[in-house]
């Protein structure tokens, strides 16, 4: 049996590529990057999976579902947060159904270790109304490619697989399958379903209430869905954190346990564990989502419902065996006699000589007439600007918020009201609030940080920079005079802080593009 | 039993990915099973990184390693050694670079970290720097690091270092060579520490030594004379340490 070294995400690009995928879609975001980076890595040679990054999961997500209705299938994927941009399309996507197999990878981040949230993607499947995987382990990753891709089809519902940073970013030994041959071209001539006019939407909308009663059947039935019954205590253990359970056990504990990795949730299978134990401690590794339904809102009479909501499990933040085993009322392990120290912190930083230290330093000498001014700013490596020692940034949300936060800003009267932007992420969700800032005549200044690629996420190719870039900022009607180009370099310091100034006294819209290659990049040889 | 737990440390950039690389491949070899979770994304820029890698002959549940149960710690950088203390179990090893990585304001004394660290029982410093650039690149520190841990591995030297040609094939026959002396000066070197330190050498007095001594000529064999010659004295170490030139390492007589 062949055995390949893959992470989580590997697995399931590897998944998809043997359950014949022929395209796959997503924007690059930590921990889901690697899914396609990976299919984009072993199909370049032959070339028949579509792979390229889509300018964001929205577009990601309507291009796959354009694949699925050519009757083809595709893999989508993205981060968490990334779902929130998808979310119009994904949740409509649902309503149309599928025709050929579309499979949504979705990767959380519980603890934050990459991201601004730790929501958790099981509630935008059941939001949905759509099926859900959760693997446990690598292999499972592979695996369920399999038979999401199967579902999709067999039951024209888009599949949700969701994973966490830990397994999305943990490698294992991957036992492999033969590939299956895509699917030929074979677009749906179905208008109606397609076409969600209230009328046909209601239809749909049925339709896809209809099918629940299967999904549920299928969740009661599966092998993923395991149940164990044993003593009077119980533990109700959701996909990874199934790991952290056996970790900390014996063989011969005495537990009954339900371990879930296929939603809906088995109503069944988990009434079964209900009637059959005293306490039952839920182990989850994102929000208390199953804990609060079994629970429901006024506890189940006779079984104490613990987890996230009654102190067990830290209400957030990512799971881990020892907390597993504190609630599980085991003792600590010992651990070797080490000295106690200090510890000093070593956050991350910009890279050495890279352009953005550049810029954020001339932006806050041009910014120094101004009484403690804020900047606002957005996703990128550029947010390590909001920390010692250039403290130039005040803001980061979500992917585009800085222009339309400043343009909100400046509506309110605030002056000045500026936003610091990658050019990826400008791509993203700057081009709607830039149109839209601009053709208000709001008075704001953007700075555009062009280093021509995308560069938190390991150097994907950036959708608009260069003369893409100044095409677009231009399309939207802003005035040439008040659309600046600077090259951010410790020379230039003195003109770039000349240039800033004179926007900044400007009353009205105006974009400075600070242009230099990101300097990863350029050791790579990528720009 | 196999079952081995190991931690491995350093900042981002350092190439702790490509250690892993070396074991992960080396387990799955073996017919191990094996996890190992690694930090990518904002941490890789300069932050601190850590990467848990778990083998054995025994299903490996959690991707992360419980506290008190890491075998080893392997660092690449010393001050990140004390980040992950609280992890190992009693009786559990800490092998690390003393090469500190610099880049931020509040880095500790060099001396007074390395004392601390030399305060632990169970630990083989090396001196990765000195190593790799003795083997001709000083990128190489990892597979020095590596290589100084590999006597606490479960496999040979040569599997290993079969793994370290992988690694590096695609960047041609040159940079095979010189990782893989990196390697083998590295496992030389903490064989050689641990040597000095059974002998009766004081660890700071044997990783300052190990430091003046050619690490291409660095052979564990001349540990015991070493240690016979200069013992707990710090006037012959310090006789050593003011030579001009690195000193060969079967030139123990002459230091007694």
């Amino acid at each position: 049996m062949k055995r390949e070294i893959l992470l989580g995400d590997e697995a399931i690009g590897l998944g998809a590529i043997h359950s014949g995928m022929s395209g796959i879609y997503g924007y690059p975001g930590t921990p889901s990057t690697e899914i396609f980076e990976y299919v984009q890595r072993v199909t370049k040679a032959d070339g028949d999976i579509h792979a390229f990054w889509s300018t964001n999961e929205k577009v990601a997500y309507e291009e796959a579902l354009g694949m699925s209705w050519a009757g083809k299938r595709a893999l989508v994927c993205m981060k968490h947060v990334g779902l929130n941009v998808a979310a119009d399309a994904f949740m409509n996507s649902a309503v149309t159904g599928t025709n050929g197999g579309l499979v949504l990878a979705v990767a959380d981040d519980p603890g934050m270790h990459s991201s601004q949230n730790e929501q958790d993607s099981r509630f935008f499947a059941q939001f949905a109304l759509i099926p859900c995987f959760e693997p446990r382990n690598q292999q499972e990753c592979y695996d369920m490619m399999f038979e999401a891709f199967e579902m999709s089809e067999e039951l024209s519902v888009p599949v949700m697989v969701r994973l966490v940073t830990r397994i999305a970013h943990s490698r294992a030994g991957v036992a492999t399958r033969d590939r299956r041959p895509q699917n030929e071209l074979d677009p749906s001539k179905e208008i109606k379903k397609w076409t969600l006019l209230p009328s046909n939407a209601r239809v749909q909308y049925k339709h896809l209430t209809d099918k629940q009663p299967e999904l549920l059947r299928r969740a009661e039935e599966s092998t993923h869905n395991e149940l164990r019954l044993a003593g009077k205590s119980g533990v109700l253990v959701c996909g990874l954190a199934d790991n952290y359970l056996y970790e900390n056990l014996e063989s011969d504990h005495d537990l009954s346990i339900l371990s879930i990795r296929q939603y809906p949730l088995p109503a069944g299978k988990v009434r079964e564990l209900v009637d059959h134990v005293d306490e039952l401690l839920v182990l989850e590794d994102g929000y208390p989502l199953v804990e609060n339904m079994v629970r429901g809102l006024f506890g189940l009479v006779g079984v104490r419902v613990k987890g996230r909501m009654t102190g067990e499990i830290p209400r957030t933040g990512e799971l881990n065996p020892d907390i597993v085993r504190e609630a599980l009322g085991l003792p600590a392990l010992p651990t070797a006699h080490a000295p106690q120290t200090e510890l000093a912190n070593r956050p991350p930083a910009l890279c050495k000589g890279c352009p953005h230290t550049d810029s954020f330093r001339a932006l806050n000498e041009a910014l120094n007439i101004f009484d403690n001014p804020q900047v606002f700013s957005d996703i990128g490596c550029y947010t390590l600007a909001a920390l010692p020692p250039l403290e130039a940034v005040h803001s980061c949300v979500a992917m585009g918020a800085s222009i339309g936060m400043a343009a909100g800003a400046a509506h309110a009267g605030y002056s000045p009201a500026v936003a610091a932007i990658g050019d990826s992420t400008f791509s993203h969700g700057g081009i709607t609030p830039l149109l839209s800032a601009v053709q208000q005549h709001v008075n704001l200044n953007i700075l555009v940080l062009d280093n021509s690629t995308v560069g938190m996420t390991g150097l994907q190719r950036s959708m608009s920079t260069g003369q893409t870039l100044d095409q677009i900022i231009l399309g939207t009607g802003i005035e040439e005079d008040h659309f600046r180009i600077i090259e951010p370099t410790p020379r230039n310091h003195e003109a770039n802080i000349e240039v800033m100034r004179e926007e900044l006294a400007y009353d009205g819209p105006s974009v400075i593009v600070a242009r230099r290659a990101c300097i990863e990049a350029l050791k790579h040889g990528i720009s | 039993m196999v079952e081995k737990n190991i931690i491995l440390a350093g900042v981002g950039g350092q190439g702790i990915l490509s250690i892993a690389f070396v074991i992960d491949n080396a387990a799955l070899d073996a017919g191990f099973h094996f996890k190992q979770a690694e930090v990518h994304g904002m941490a890789q820029r300069g932050g601190a990184v850590q990467s848990n890698l778990r083998y054995g002959d025994s299903e490996i549940y959690s991707d992360i390693i419980p506290t008190g149960s890491a075998d080893l710690i392997l660092s690449i950088e010393p001050l990140e050694v004390l980040r992950y203390w609280h992890f190992l179990r009693p009786g559990g090893w800490v092998v690390t670079s003393i090469t500190p990585y610099v880049n931020i304001p509040d880095y500790p004394e060099t001396d007074e970290l390395l004392t601390e660290l030399a305060a632990f029982d169970n630990i083989v410093m090396v001196d990765t720097a000195h190593i790799a650039k003795a083997a001709g690149n000083l990128r190489a520190q990892n597979m020095a690091a590596v290589g100084a841990a590999s006597e606490l591995l479960d496999f040979s030297e040569d599997q290993l270092l079969g793994f370290v040609e992988k690694l590096f094939a695609r960047k041609g026959e040159k940079m095979v060579a010189v990782n893989q002396r990196a390697f083998k000066y590295g496992r030389a070197a903490g064989l050689f520490f641990r040597g000095l330190v059974d002998g009766g050498m004081p660890r700071l007095a044997a990783i300052k030594l190990s430091a003046k001594l050619a690490a291409e000529t660095i052979d564990p064999e001349h540990a015991g004379a070493w240690a016979e010659a200069l013992g707990a004295d710090e006037n012959k170490l310090e006789t050593v340490l003011a030579e001009k030139e690195a000193v060969a390492c079967d030139q123990a007589a002459a230091f007694a």
